[in-house]
This record gives C-alpha cells, sequence and structure tokens, in this order.
C-alpha cells in the first residue's frame, strides 16, 4: 500500500476551546474512500470541518500531501482539497455554470476571468455529474438533488486530490442517493482521488466505503474494513440500538416486534411471507412463523417481526422434531395463513402443517387482498 | 443565452452611465437661476476651449461662475458621494449575505457623523480649520467604532434582523448624542452643523471634491480588486475558504473598505439614508446577475443617479427652501426596501 495521501496526526477537535474528540489518526490513501460513521451529534461534522480548516484544530495536526496544512496557504490547500459541506449556499441570480466555475477559483487570475482551459474543465465536471441541462438554470431555483450534484461538480472541477463530503447524500430520494455515490466511486476510480465522507445511509456507506471509521461522542469506537465494522453487535452498540433490531451484513433495521402469544400462524417461505408479516405487525396481531429455513430471504424479517419462529438450519429438509413444534404451536394459534403455493421436499413437512390447520385456514389471506378482518384479533 | 445575459448586463451599464450624464446636464441646468442648454454650452466651451473672448456678452462671468463654483462641485459630490454609499452598502450585503444590510440600518453612518460633530466642534471651538482630511479622518474612526459595535453584535445573534434592529438603535443612540452636541454648541456654529446633519449636498468646494474624488476612487478601485474572492464569498464562508480565499484577511479588508466609503459620505454630506440598500437591490434585477465586477459599476452608477435624481428634487421643489438629501432618498429608497422586504419574506 503507497503512504497515505492525507494524514491526521492525534488531532484533537471541538468547538470553542473544548476538546470534543481526542487523538484521531486518521489515513487515507488516493483512490479510498474513507466514511465516518456515526450516531447524530457524535461529531463527524466537527471531524470534518476541522480537517477543512473552518474548526481550529484544538491539538495535534492534518497533512496533506506529506505538508502540514498549518503550513500551507489558503490556494496551496486548494488546489488538493476541495469540500461539499451541509451548508445552503445562499445565491442569487447565479446560474449553475457560475457555482461551479467557482471551483476554478485557485486556477484564475487577479479578476477571476475564465480560460478556455477552466471552460473545459467546467463542463468536464458538469457532465460527471450529468448537470450539463442545469448549466443555465437559475442555481437558487432547482432542487435538493440537483442542487447537491452541481456542489458536487464544483468540487471537482476544482481537480483535488482529496475531497470531503459531508453528509453528501442526506435528504434527497434514493435516485439521487444512488447517483452521488456512483458519481464519487467513478471520480475515484477515474482520477484517483482520496475521499473523506460522513454518511447516514449505513447500507449505503457499507457499499461504498473502502475503510470505515466509527465516531462515537468523545472517541473513535472502531475503525477498519466494512466488512469488519458492519456487524450486527457492532452497529447496535455504536447506535446504542435497544428497540427493534438492525442486521448491519444486510444493511436493514426493522421495528420492534408485537408482544404477545401468537394469534396467527403463518405458514411461509422463499419470500411470500414478508408482506404478510409486515402486514400483521401493522395490524398489531402477534403471530408465529414456520417452519422457515435459516438461508430464507424471508427468514430475518420473521425473526425480526414474529413472537415466534420455528426454523430449520439451512439446506437440511424439515426435521420431525421442527414439524412437531411447530403443530404444537399452529394448535395454539386461532388463524392459519399459508403463503406458499407449491411445496417441495425440503419443504415437504410444511405441507403437512398446512392440512393440519385447514380448518383455521384464512385463504384470500394475500398482498393483494388485504381485506380480512382480523380485528377479533386484537386484545 | 450566456451571451446574451452578458450583453443584457452590459447594455445596463451602458444606460445608467447615461442617465448619469442626463441628470447632471439637468442638474446644471435647474436651480434658482435656470439655464438653457444652448447657454451652458456656450458658457462651458467659451472658459473650456477658449474658443470665444470671455467677456464675448453681459453676464456670461455670472453663469460661469454659477456653473463652476456651486453647480459642478455638487454635482460631482452626488456622483461621487452617491456611488460610494451604494458600493457601500453592496460590499456590506456581500459581507452579511444579507440584502437589509447598508450602512445606514447598521448604524455605521451615524456613528460617522457623530465622531465628524464632536470633531467639528471642537476643532472650531479651538478656531482650527476644519480640513476634509479631518473630517473623513474622524468619520472613519466613528464608522469603525459603530462597526465594532455591529459585528460584536453579530457575534452574538444569529439573527439578521435582531442585527439590524441593534444597528438602527446604535444609529438612535449616536443621533442624540450628535443632537445633545450641537444644541451645547456656540450658535455661530449651530447653522452649519445642523445643515450637514440632516444631510445635504450643499457647500461643497473644490478642495472638497478632489479629497473625496481622491477616496472614494481608489477605495472603489480596491474594491474592484477584490470582486473575484467577492463572488467566492457570495457562496458562503465555507465554500469561499475552500476555493482559496482568506477569510480572515478578505473580512477585513470588506469592512475596511465599507466603513471608509460611507464615512467619506458622512463627512461631506452627512447621513443619507437608504441608498446603500435600495440601489443595490434595483441595480441587482437590472442586471439579472450578482457578479461583484457587474455589480460594483452599476451601484456606483446607480447611486450616482439616484443621487443626482434626489438632489435636484431637493434643491428645486420647495425652491428656495432646500430639503434634506436623507429626506429625498428614504422618500424613494423607502418604498423599494419595503417591497424587497415583503418579497423575500413571502418566499419564506
Amino acid at each position: 500500500m503507497s503512504a497515505p495521501y492525507f494524514f491526521t496526526d492525534h488531532m484533537t477537535v471541538g468547538y470553542g476551546r473544548t476538546p470534543l474528540i481526542r487523538d484521531i489518526c486518521l489515513h487515507i490513501c488516493r483512490g479510498q474512500i474513507v466514511t465516518l460513521i456515526g450516531p447524530n451529534g457524535a461529531g463527524k461534522s466537527t471531524i470534518l470541518k476541522s480537517i477543512i480548516c473552518q474548526l481550529k484544530l484544538l491539538g495535534g495536526s492534518v497533512y496533506l500531501d506529506g505538508i502540514s496544512v498549518k503550513d500551507m496557504t489558503e490556494r496551496q490547500l486548494a488546489l488538493r482539497m476541495s469540500v461539499v459541506m451541509t451548508d445552503r449556499a445562499r445565491t442569487e441570480f447565479m446560474t449553475c455554470r457560475e457555482v461551479v466555475a467557482m471551483g476554478r477559483y485557485p486556477y484564475t487570475g487577479l479578476m477571476g476571468t475564465l480560460g478556455q482551459k477552466d471552460q473545459e474543465k467546467v463542463q468536464e465536471a458538469l457532465e460527471l455529474v450529468h448537470g450539463e441541462e442545469l448549466a443555465d438554470r437559475d442555481f437558487a431555483r432547482i432542487s435538493d438533488g440537483q442542487r447537491q450534484r452541481i456542489l458536487l461538480a464544483r468540487a471537482i472541477c476544482q481537480e483535488p486530490e482529496l475531497i470531503v463530503l459531508d453528509e453528501p447524500v442526506s435528504y434527497l430520494d434514493i435516485r439521487y442517493k444512488l447517483e452521488i455515490l456512483d458519481i464519487l466511486k467513478m471520480l475515484v476510480r477515474r482520477k484517483q482521488v482520496a475521499v473523506l465522507m460522513s454518511l447516514h445511509e449505513l447500507d449505503l456507506a457499507q457499499r461504498i466505503s473502502d475503510y470505515v471509521v466509527c465516531v462515537e461522542g468523545s472517541t473513535i469506537r472502531c475503525a477498519g474494513t466494512p466488512e469488519e465494522i458492519f456487524r450486527t453487535p457492532v452497529i447496535r452498540r455504536l447506535y446504542g440500538i435497544t428497540r427493534g433490531s438492525y442486521c448491519a451484513e444486510l444493511g436493514y433495521g426493522e421495528l420492534e416486534p408485537v408482544k404477545g402469544d401468537p394469534q396467527v400462524f403463518v405458514i411461509g417461505g422463499g419470500g411470500a411471507g414478508i408482506f404478510v408479516y409486515r402486514r400483521l405487525w401493522r395490524q398489531g396481531i402477534p403471530f408465529a412463523a414456520g417452519v422457515l429455513h435459516e438461508h430464507d430471504v424471508e427468514y430475518p424479517v420473521a425473526a425480526a417481526l414474529a413472537s415466534l419462529v420455528i426454523s430449520q438450519e439451512a439446506f437440511e429438509p424439515v426435521s420431525r422434531k421442527a414439524y412437531e413444534q411447530a403443530a404444537k404451536v399452529l394448535a395454539g394459534c386461532s388463524r392459519v395463513i399459508c403463503c406458499v403455493e407449491t411445496f417441495g421436499t425440503m419443504n415437504a413437512r410444511n405441507r403437512e402443517l398446512a392440512e393440519l390447520g385447514k380448518e383455521k385456514m384464512i385463504l384470500e389471506y394475500s398482498c393483494q387482498e388485504p381485506c380480512v378482518d382480523l380485528s377479533d384479533l386484537l386484545h | 443565452m450566456k451571451k446574451r445575459s452578458s450583453f443584457h448586463a452590459v447594455l445596463t451599464l451602458v444606460v445608467l452611465a447615461g442617465a448619469v450624464l442626463l441628470l447632471s446636464v439637468w442638474n446644471i441646468s435647474c436651480g434658482s437661476v435656470s439655464l438653457g442648454i444652448r447657454e451652458i454650452w456656450k458658457s462651458v466651451s467659451g472658459h473650456i476651449f477658449s474658443w470665444q473672448s470671455v467677456s464675448s456678452y453681459p453676464g456670461d462671468e455670472m453663469v460661469w461662475r454659477i456653473i463652476w463654483d456651486i453647480r459642478l462641485p455638487r454635482i460631482l459630490a452626488a456622483v461621487l458621494l452617491g456611488g460610494a454609499l451604494a458600493v457601500s452598502g453592496f460590499l456590506l450585503q456581500t459581507f452579511f449575505a444579507n440584502p437589509i444590510a447598508g450602512p445606514f440600518v447598521l448604524g455605521i453612518s451615524s456613528g460617522a457623523k457623530l465622531a465628524v460633530c464632536l470633531a467639528m466642534l471642537l476643532l472650531m471651538g479651538h478656531g482650527a480649520a476644519v480640513t476634509s482630511a479631518v473630517l473623513i479622518l474622524a468619520a472613519f474612526g466613528g464608522a469603525l467604532v459603530s462597526m465594532g459595535f455591529v459585528l460584536l453584535a453579530a457575534g452574538r445573534v444569529k439573527s439578521m434582523s435582531i442585527l439590524v434592529i441593534c444597528g438602527v438603535m446604535l444609529g438612535y443612540i449616536c443621533s442624540a448624542v450628535t443632537d445633545f452636541a450641537v444644541t451645547f454648541a456656540e450658535d455661530a456654529n449651530i447653522v452649519n452643523l445642523h445643515n450637514w446633519s440632516v444631510g445635504s449636498f450643499s457647500g461643497i468646494t473644490w478642495e472638497n471634491v478632489r479629497v473625496m474624488g481622491a477616496v472614494v476612487l481608489v477605495s472603489v478601485s480596491f474594491a474592484f480588486l477584490m470582486a473575484k474572492p467577492m463572488g467566492a464569498y457570495q457562496l458562503g464562508e465555507v465554500y469561499a475558504r475552500s476555493v482559496g480565499v482568506n477569510i480572515r484577511r478578505f473580512c477585513i479588508r470588506l469592512i475596511l473598505l465599507s466603513s471608509l466609503l460611507s464615512a467619506c459620505v458622512t463627512a461631506f454630506a452627512g447621513p443619507v439614508s437608504f441608498v446603500g440598500i435600495a440601489v443595490p437591490h434595483v441595480v441587482k434585477h437590472l442586471l439579472g446577475t450578482t457578479k461583484p465586477v457587474l455589480m460594483l459599476s452599476g451601484c456606483f452608477l446607480g447611486g450616482a443617479a439616484f443621487c443626482l435624481f434626489c438632489d435636484l428634487i431637493a434643491r428645486t421643489v420647495f425652491s428656495p427652501t432646500e430639503l434634506g438629501i436623507s429626506s429625498v432618498t428614504a422618500l424613494f429608497g423607502a418604498p423599494v426596501v419595503i417591497c424587497m422586504m415583503l418579497r423575500s419574506s413571502g418566499k419564506g
């Protein structure tokens, strides 16, 4: 691995004179994306603001390209690092092209006139973020997602070697979230820039980051590759998740299950049951699910939402033991829903289970026909 | 698209320059002695190009005196000070990132006024001469002290409207102290002071014009040199810093320049209200851009035209009684400010 392009040496950050986080040592190589994650108010923004010199360092130092940032002039710093922060840029009568062109500031002369090369760079940056059609529109009159792309283009045409972004995709819809991160990744591949950013979207952080840093309150709790960090216990502890559940590996969270003895028994498998689980949960009806294989796509949903899941080890046919356990639970339920239409060798016993619960079966219950009244099951 | 908009902006600037020229001529011809264009041309060409002998017809000398000694200095003062005021307003608006900032509402003009008043009283009390340079220095000092208070307040309050209220209050305090000082001044000085403290372009001498010309033109040139960082600063402090603007140095220069410009106005013409807010606002909409180079030129020309127009009204409408220039500028400027605030609060 090459020497880090950017690193902080025992940096202490905070507002005013109160240190918030001490001894931060971050390293970023070119072509690497490093992401800060952590709960709200943990200090991710404080770290980023200190790195871009918006806040004074309370200790330690920041090195860029082997030089301490303290010893750089503003221009030298601007030639190496550009930023996209959460501050709303409020402009009047400024076209998007003009906003992007501001990124050429360190390269232009006394009066800031754009040369041929600068114009080309602006155009290139606009194309990179797919913002050509926005170029002549008023920056104050475009959507948040478009604005974020234009600000990213501005940071790109500054031709930095490090881009610092503070929550670049917050408040954007999923299309723009993916788009912005795609552009970043492309930039990293093409130009070998280093990227340091904070993200609230854990699922996206897991996908895009080469390295993840967990910031929590007064410390950097841990740091590592996404494979090391996105473990359910690590994330639960970092965010202090006590209600509901979060599956860090798959990157999704579920709400707290409904408590109580199961009223409905759901025979699921293969993903057909997911909507049924969610609907029962929304209606506040405690339910049991079974028999599900542990590698089934709907297993994590059932495990999170059902009051009881009867499961079978992966790749094994449903065993006698599991079947008997399920039959016992089914006997205690007043309704049965079977989501599975065809049975195979692995879940042959679930067919028997469906037979067993035939009288209590709600046949019409499916995601298309959600009108079955289960209100009698409440309390 | 881009070519068209810059063409539009340049055209607007040409029109503004034309307005300044037209209003200047109008100002020369109007007054207690009204002069025809032909008369003016004859007199001016006679004196400047020596095409005709000076005493070609009776009364020519008087016409020349009216033009050269009374009207021309006043016109130049209106042009320079009006331009200075509008540019100062634009600088403050850039600094505070808010369109209602201006030297008058933030109390900077009033601070300068108080300092000038005290300096005048002190010097006149000792029988010393009050030179233009002394006036400017005193006004600059007063403006900086006021600015210091405003900046202190700005560090404490986040809301711009509260900051403006602080500025207006500061203005009242300074005006009150000025009034006390005027009340206890000697009779002979009061007339002078009173005239000046309501704001007026009258009584400007060529010496005044030379000094204010030097100060205003140098300051405005410096402002033009700062056009590039100003453009970056319009995106916000964070983004300006990230492209390499030394924020501290930039802000200090911006504040010094805007204080110097508004101090210069106050030193010679007293406090002149609303030019600093209304003119940049109107010019911005006329130009359809906030590019600093265009805005600075536009504000200077617009401020000049506006003050020429207001001075014309102040001199002629109730002639021979002369109105305070500030009353006239307020009459035309304040509605613009009200419209602006209603529109911006409507937008949310």
